[in-house]
Parts: structure tokens; sequence; C-alpha cells
């Protein structure tokens, strides 16, 4: 069946129909296979000053019992300051830290040892939100800023300055597919790990670390994931290192599969912000001077903070130019689970943070909050420089803004909306516009490679392995596509092969949406050569052929299956048939590709430089209906225009914009996370954590993509999509708010945080009463 | 612990297993049948990613007991296709892109299936509802609406033709 259908879009949705789709736990392993579990911290801070695991090893069936000291190799899984260790030694510093593994024949069994593990904790004081953590100092590496001109004197010079603060929430990733690992131990020292990770050579370093052996010994492969949004870029190493070690103790297989409430207990989340702002502007609505102080918590250990940090900061800007303006930035330990990479990757803290600096500049002066943003855009040929000296090039805001003002008739529903609020007393409508520009690139700028191995067969199929891996966003689905424009041949022709660490090596992480970007320029590099090398075979092969005029390989070209000289078209040969003679004449069906982006480089210390490649740019419009009563809002439309450049694959971008908007909503309306006094997390279970159901997507939702020309300098003029629609998300939020402001007449300045619960939304709105009452008494 | 003896119809084949009578219909599948495109999302009836057809009815199979199943006929993501063709749900979901990761993709396809075999031309609402408790952290949804939509008017052509 597998052979008959296939999707143009999806290569593998035939699998996925089907239910042949195999993910980590779906690897069939013989009888030998055991299972792991892991024990964990019920403590948010606290010594261990005894255990024993005596009576646990007893139980039959249970193969393995480890604790610290049974780790070979180094115990620790920091990926870039050394600061988490595998298990704990002396001290849990996160409920949910794990502490011992188990290994046994059965999940019953596993947990009868947990059960008769005996472990004696003392208690110490816990910091469980960014306040405490401020006051006791608890910082994580140092004070960061980025600053340009002198916001100061700007701030007294400007007609009006507001101040305020906000929060926004952390966020559970949710990946359908909890994290997951199977090891299978080989000869000697050897050990594959089929993960679910989002960076194989990551996971195969910190394997070979925690068992103390080479990374030669350890094969990293990974098929598919059942999504990933960051929460598989640095904590599946977690898992995999776990599993790793029950492998190694068994000398067994061992597959560790979370379940669901252990998963979100366990794993980091997006970090929450506290965020404080000062703004001074014209009467006009410029703004003259801006200063932001992020505050993020970063939990028990750094994990990507410093890199989710400084991206908050070089997106605090969003679409906007600011001619003085302050960026501040502070990561601050707590006991919580270390957070971690998701979606934005700090980008949408930061730009919650100016959407509500913009937001309520409108206010303020009642102006409609679209036209004071458009005010504020960055300009074409000046006004274009961020804060931190990049200019930004290619700048499609205005031209977005004109469009989707226009398709998205946002004026005559600003006027309908307005005339709703003012006869209705127990609904409120509102409406809102929101901008991204999100930079492309990994900010450490040394990230931006990626390698890639293509083979071609003597029947003429394509084997392409590169560094990615496929978590849903669709990466080798236009990586095939890339692969097969390159050689001139269809889809068919063309496979991806499973991520594996052994194919191509000493990779970046797929993330930061740069998964296509440099996976798919590697591909075409390795194509480059392949086709070379043909070209100068088969350029051979017709001027043997044509002794009088030759065929100059420099002008063969790779189309309709063919191979083809460009100035002799009747000189042609079918690609299948060319391979053949390639390995008669001696030549190499296999290359690898390499590609680093060229013309980046960031000061980390002056916070000056040119971190992005470039930016893509998307724009949202939002319209809500708020029941007053209950706080409960419908999303009533949303129009979405976004930019990928030339788009390889125009569906599947459609998805990344729907997908990751609606991710964001999560995000900014139902997606609540609570740790009860003693740090334990109270949201574990889809019971109480709420991500969007079919049910919150917008009623209309218009969704198109920028028509525009190919972006410079990247693969096929396309541009990167995984992360940027995900901030879109930030004009339902808005809207709520609107919505809210209406009940005062928008004249006074809601109280709002993020996610806009309906907790959130109905005091919010209590309070604007009691102030238009108190006012209307005076 | 005593098994229980359960005899049960499994994409139209007969079983008779002697499962322990605490072992879910999703653990069956799973871990003893081999069926491994019923997923496991969260295992409390939350996420729909298990979702399979009892007797014709949407049931997410993590909260089914072993001996619930007895006497019952069971089909799966793997018995939706028939005669070596797809489904035209399996179709429509490969030609609308309704597949991102594919975790929840075969519990979104049964309680599809449910739907239009009990509702053969649902209203956009009806296909809402019909899979809200499903969840899918990758699409948005859209894609999987249209999807269903399109599989509704495709066995709709389907049956005109046949009659
Ligand atoms: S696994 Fe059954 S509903 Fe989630
Ligand atoms: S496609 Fe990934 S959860 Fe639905």
């Amino acid at each position: 069946m597998s052979n008959q259908s296939y999707s143009e879009t999806n290569e593998s949705a035939d699998l996925h129909v089907t239910g042949e789709a195999v993910y980590v736990d779906d690897i069939p392993v013989g009888g030998q296979l055991l299972t792991g579990r892991v024990v964990i911290s019920p403590y948010a801070h606290a010594k261990i000053v005894s255990f024993d695991l005596r009576d646990a090893r007893r139980i039959p069936g249970v193969h393995a019992v480890l604790a610290h000291a049974d780790i070979p190799g180094d115990n620790q899984m920091g990926p870039v300051v050394k600061d988490e260790p595998c298990l704990a030694a002396d001290e849990v510093t996160f409920c949910g830290q794990a502490v011992f593994l188990i290994a046994a024949e059965t999940e019953q069994q596993c947990r009868e040892a947990e059960r008769l593990i005996q472990v004696a904790y003392e208690p110490l004081d816990a910091i469980l939100d960014i306040e405490t953590a401020m006051s006791n100092d608890s910082l994580m590496g140092s004070h960061r800023r980025i600053e340009r001109g002198d916001v100061e004197a700007a701030f007294a010079a400007s007609d009006h300055i507001i101040e305020g603060e906000l929060r926004t929430g952390a966020q559970e990733h949710w990946y359908l597919e909890t994290q997951a690992c199977l090891c299978v131990p080989g000869e000697r020292d050897e050990i594959t790990a089929y993960s679910s990770t989002q960076h194989p050579s990551e996971t195969q370093a910190l394997i070979a670390g925690v068992l103390g052996i080479r990374r030669n010994s350890v094969v990293v492969e990974v098929r598919r994931m059942g999504g990933g949004f960051g929460g598989k870029e640095t904590q599946a190493n977690h898992t995999a290192c776990w599993t790793a070690l029950l492998c190694r103790a068994t000398r067994r297989p061992v597959k560790i599969r979370l379940f669901r409430d252990d998963d979100m207990i366990m794993t980091g989340k997006r970090h929450r912000f506290l965020t404080r702002y000062k703004a001074g502007f014209t009467g006009n609505g410029i703004l003259e001077a801006v200063r932001i102080e992020l505050n993020a918590d970063g939990g028990a250990a750094t994990d990507l903070s410093f890199a989710i940090l400084e991206r908050a900061m070089l997106h605090a800007d969003n679409s906007y130019y600011i001619a003085n303006f302050s960026v501040t930035g502070a990561i601050w330990k707590t006991n919580l689970p270390p957070n971690t990479a998701m979606r934005g990757f700090g980008g949408p803290q930061g730009t919650a943070a100016i959407e509500t600096v913009v937001d309520r500049v409108a206010r303020f002066l009642r102006k409609d909050p679209a036209e004071i943003r458009s005010r504020n855009f960055y300009g074409t040929i000046s006004r274009n420089t961020t804060h931190y000296g990049q200019t930004v090039e290619n700048n499609r805001l205005p031209e977005m803004y004109n469009q989707l003002i226009r398709s998205s008739d946002y004026r005559e529903r600003r006027i309908a909306v307005d005339e709703f609020n003012a006869t209705h007393e127990f609904y409120k409508k509102g409406l809102a516009l929101t901008p991204v520009k999100f930079g492309i690139s990994f900010t450490t700028s040394f990230l931006n490679q990626a390698g890639a191995l293509v083979n071609i067969y003597t029947d003429g199929t394509i084997l392409v392995n590169h560094g990615g891996t496929e978590m849903g966003q669709g990466l080798h689905s236009k990586i095939r596509h890339i692969a097969a424009r390159e050689f001139g041949v269809s889809l068919k022709r063309v496979k991806v092969s499973a991520t594996n660490t052994s194919k191509v090596p000493n990779t970046s992480a797929t993330a930061a949406s740069t998964g296509s970007d440099l996976n798919g320029m590697a591909v075409r590099n390795a194509a480059a050569t392949l086709k070379s090398r043909i070209a100068e075979t088969i350029a051979e092969v017709f001027s043997e052929e044509n002794r009088s005029s030759p065929t100059f390989a420099s002008h063969i070209v790779f189309e309709d299956e063919s191979i083809i000289d460009g100035d002799h078209p009747e000189r042609r040969i079918a690609f299948a048939d060319a391979m053949p003679i390639m390995q008669h004449r001696q030549v190499s069906l296999s290359a690898t590709g390499y590609y680093r982006t060229p013309d980046i480089g960031w000061d980390r210390e002056k916070g000056r430089g040119k971190p992005f490649h470039y930016y893509a740019f998307g724009m949202a419009v939002s319209e809500v209906l708020l029941d007053l009563l209950t706080g409960r809002h419908k999303l009533l439309r949303t129009d979405i225009l976004h930019d990928t450049g030339t788009s390889i694959n125009p569906a599947i971008d459609i998805g990344q914009v729907e997908g990751g908007f609606i991710q964001g909503v999560g995000w900014c309306t139902t997606e609540e996370i609570k740790w009860d006094e003693n740090g334990r997390l109270m949201t574990h279970s889809p019971d109480t954590y709420k991500i969007p159901t079919v049910g919150d997507i917008p009623q209309d939702f218009r969704v198109s993509l920028l028509r525009t020309d190919p972006n410079p300098g990247t693969i096929h003029g396309s541009k990167a999509v995984g992360e940027p629609p995900f901030m879109l998300s930030l004009s339902v939020w808005l809207a709520i708010k609107d919505a809210v402001s209406a009940v005062a007449g928008h004249e006074l300045e809601p109280e709002f945080s993020l996610p806009a619960t309906y907790e959130v939304i109905l005091l919010s709105i209590e309070k604007l009463k009691a102030k238009t009452l108190k006012e209307a008494s005076l | 612990m005593t098994r229980v003896t359960v005899k049960t119809t499994i994409n139209h084949r007969k079983y008779e297993l002697a499962p322990d009578p605490n072992q879910t219909l999703l653990d069956i599948l799973r871990e003893e049948l081999g069926l491994t495109g019923t997923k496991r999302g969260c295992e409390i009836g939350q996420c729909g990613a298990c979702t399979v057809l009892i007797d014709g009815r949407a049931a997410n199979s993590c909260l089914v007991l072993a001996p619930q199943i007895d006497g019952k006929e069971i089909l799966t993501v793997e018995g939706l296709a028939s005669d070596g063709r797809l489904h035209p749900l399996q179709e429509s979901f490969m030609d609308h892109d309704a597949v991102h990761c594919g975790f929840c993709t075969p519990g979104m396809l049964m309680s599809a299936k449910d739907l239009l075999d009990h509702a053969p031309h649902p209203s956009e609402e009806e296909i809402r509802v019909g899979i809200s408790g499903n969840l899918c952290r990758c699409t948005g949804y859209v894609q999987i609406v249209d999807a269903i939509h399109d599989a509704a008017e495709r066995l709709g052509k389907k049956e005109r033709i046949e009659n």
C-alpha cells in the first residue's frame, strides 16, 4: 500500500494514515527488552541524607537499580554550562529531578522496586518565583544589556511617559509523543540509541559522556518525533542518557517512554518572564525612548537560558524603530525544572513586552493601535537599524500592513466593533493587529552550519541523509523537494533517510527555524558535487559518441529525469541509465555537503553585530467576542499574512503558520502552568492543563502567504517558517484586551497579563468597573 | 493475577485472548498484537491519540479494560483500508496535508470515521464536535477539518456511483 499512494507534501503521510509510521515506542524489539523507569525528587530543594536500594534490587524481574555513583562517566547533562547532574547526587534542586533509575521486565516490577527504595531527604528552603529569586540575588550568569542612544535624556524630552510591568507565563510543549528512547547494546561498548531528539549529535555526545566511552561507539538515530517544539532540543538528552545507563548496566535493550504526567512534571517549559518597561513618546505616538527590563525564570539549571534571554532581548523591538532603546535582561535561578527552548525561544516574551507598550501608547492617546503600530514600523530607507546595529533589509512591514488592512477590512470592522460595544452591555468585541519581525539564525553564530550525505544508487534512486530531524515541521519533505529539484528528477526517485549520527556527524540542533535553510543548503552542496562528477563523465560519453563536436561538462543540465547537453539537446540520457555508467567508469556516487551561513557575526559582550541572516515578517488581525459575565471569549476571525519568501512548499508553510499561531493562542489564553507552595506542579495532566482544541481555533481563519521576491541567499529563495507565526497570536491576546478595555470606553488602561485566562479577564473587568464607578462619583 | 478469556474481532480477524483483566485495550493492541498505529498520548482519556472504533463507535482505548472487549468488534487505523485501497479519509488527510508529526493522525482518523459513518454530510460545526476529543499540537486543526469535509464529499460521490 505504501508504494501505491504517496503525498507530494509529506514524505511519510502514507505511513501515518495507515498507522505504519514508526516512532520510538513502536520499534519492534525482541523478548530481551526491559522497561526503564526514573525515580524523581518529591522536593523542590532538599539534601539527600541517605538511601538504600537493596530491597528494590531484590524484586524478581528487576535487572538494575542505579544511583549517581553507578554512572561510569560524567554525571553531567548541561549542554552549555556544566551545572546539571544526570542523577542527583547529594542534593535535589527541583521537584521531578531524576534521582534513581530502574530497569525491569515489566512496568509493574519497576513500580514495585520504586516503592521499596528508601531515601531520607532533608528539605531546604526553596525559591519558587522570580521575585524571591531577585530578592535573594539568585542570579544565573550575569546581567545583560543591549543599548542605543541616550534613554534618560530622551525620556526627559518626551511629551508623555508610561511605565508598567508585564507577566508572561510558562508553557508546556505538549508534544503528543512524550520523551522516549530505546537503547540497544552492541559489541564491546557500542550502543545505539533510537531517540526522540531534536539534537542527535548532542544526545550522542552526552551518552558517551555519562557512559565514559568515546563518541565513535555511540550511534543516535531519529526517524521522526511526534512533535518537538523545542522540548526535545536539550531535554531529550536526559531520557536518552538514563536509558543508555540502564542499557549499559543490564547489557539488554532498554526503553524509557515517559508517562504524560511524569513528562510534564520532570521537563522544563517556556520561561516565564517578569518584564518592567518605561516608554517616552510624542503626541503622535512615535516612540522616542524605551527601557525594557526582562527577568526570566531559568529554573534550577542553565540549559539554554542564556541564548533564550538573548533572543528575547533581540526581539524586544519587534517591528519598531526606537531611537533610544535600552534592553536589559537577567535569568533568575529557582527551584523549578530547568526551563528550556520552546518555539520562539524568548522571541514571544520580548515581543509581548513591546506590543504591550505600543498598545498602551495607543490607548493613552485614544488612537487606533494599528495606526500607532504602523507609525513606529522600521522604515525601508531610514529608521531601519535595530538597537543592536543590524540593518533591517528587505523590510516587508509597510507593504504587508497596507495589504492586510485592506484584505481584513480592518477599518470597517473597527467601526463595527465600536458600534457593537456601544450597544451591548454584557458582551464586548475586541480587534487587534500585530506584526512580527523574527530574526533567522542561531544567535550563537558557529551553530549555523549543517552537513549532508547524498548517495545515488545504480538503479537511479537517491538517498539523502542530512543533520536535521523531522518533528512534523515537514523538513524531510522539503529536503526531498530540494534534492529532486537539484537533480531534475521526480520526487519518487528521492528518499530521505532517518537522521543518524554515523552518516552525518557533529550537527547542530534542528531548532531556531533553521532546519531547511541550513540542511537544504548542505544537501544542495552535496548534490552540486555529484552533479559535477556526473556531468564530467556523461560529457565524456557524449563526446566519445560525437567526436567532431565535444560536449562540455559545464553545459550539462539536469532536468526531466534526464542528463542533457544544453548545446545539443538531442544528446541526452535518462538519469537512471546514467548511473551504471558512472559505476563502470569508477566514479563515486556518494558525496557529502556542508554549509555555513555567511556574513553573520554577533558580539555578545558589546551587544552589537549582525546576528541574523535575514528576517521573516508576518502580520495578523484578530477579532474576539467577550462575555463579560464569564470571561469566556470566542475567536471570531483571524487574518494572517505571512512572509515565507518563495515558499518551497506552500502547503507545509501554511500548515506551519496555522499550527504555530494556534500554539501561540494557547500560550496567550488557556495554557496556565501552576506550581503549589512546595514547588510541585499542579497542572501536570491534560485534565488541568489545556492546550487548544479544535473548538479554540478562529471561526473564520484566513491565512495567506505574501507574494514576494525570492529571499536572497537562501535555499531556493525561501524563508524559515517554524517559529515566526507563533508571535502572531499576540493579536488574539490584545484583541481580548481591547474588548476588556471597551468596558471603560477605552478611557482606562486595563490590568492584564499573559495568559489571559478567564480569571485574569474577569479580574481586569472588575477593576475597570470599580475605577469607572469611582471616577463617576468624584 | 488471574487471566480472563476474551473473544473479540480486531480489524476483521477473530482473536481469543487471555489478558490480565486490568490490561487496557490499548496495551493489548500495542504490546500483545503489535498494532502500534494506535498511540499512547496521555493514557487518561484526554487526548484521543488512542481512539479506535468499538462496535462502530469511537472510544479511547486507554480507558477500555480487557474484559470490556469480549464479544466486541474493534477497528483500528490498521484496519481502515480495505482490499488494498485506502479509505477516503486516509486519502483526504494526505491530500490536505492534515498530517504533520502524525502522532494524532490515527486517532483523528478513527474519530472522523465514526462521525462520517453516522453523519455522512456533517456541517463544519459537527466536524468540530466530532474531533473535539482529539488533541493535535501541530496543525492548528484547519487542515484536518478540511480533510474530513473533503472525505465526506468523496464518500458521497462514491455512494452515488455505486448506486
Ligand atoms: S492515550 Fe487515550 S486518550 Fe490519550
Ligand atoms: S500532527 Fe502532530 S499532533 Fe497532530
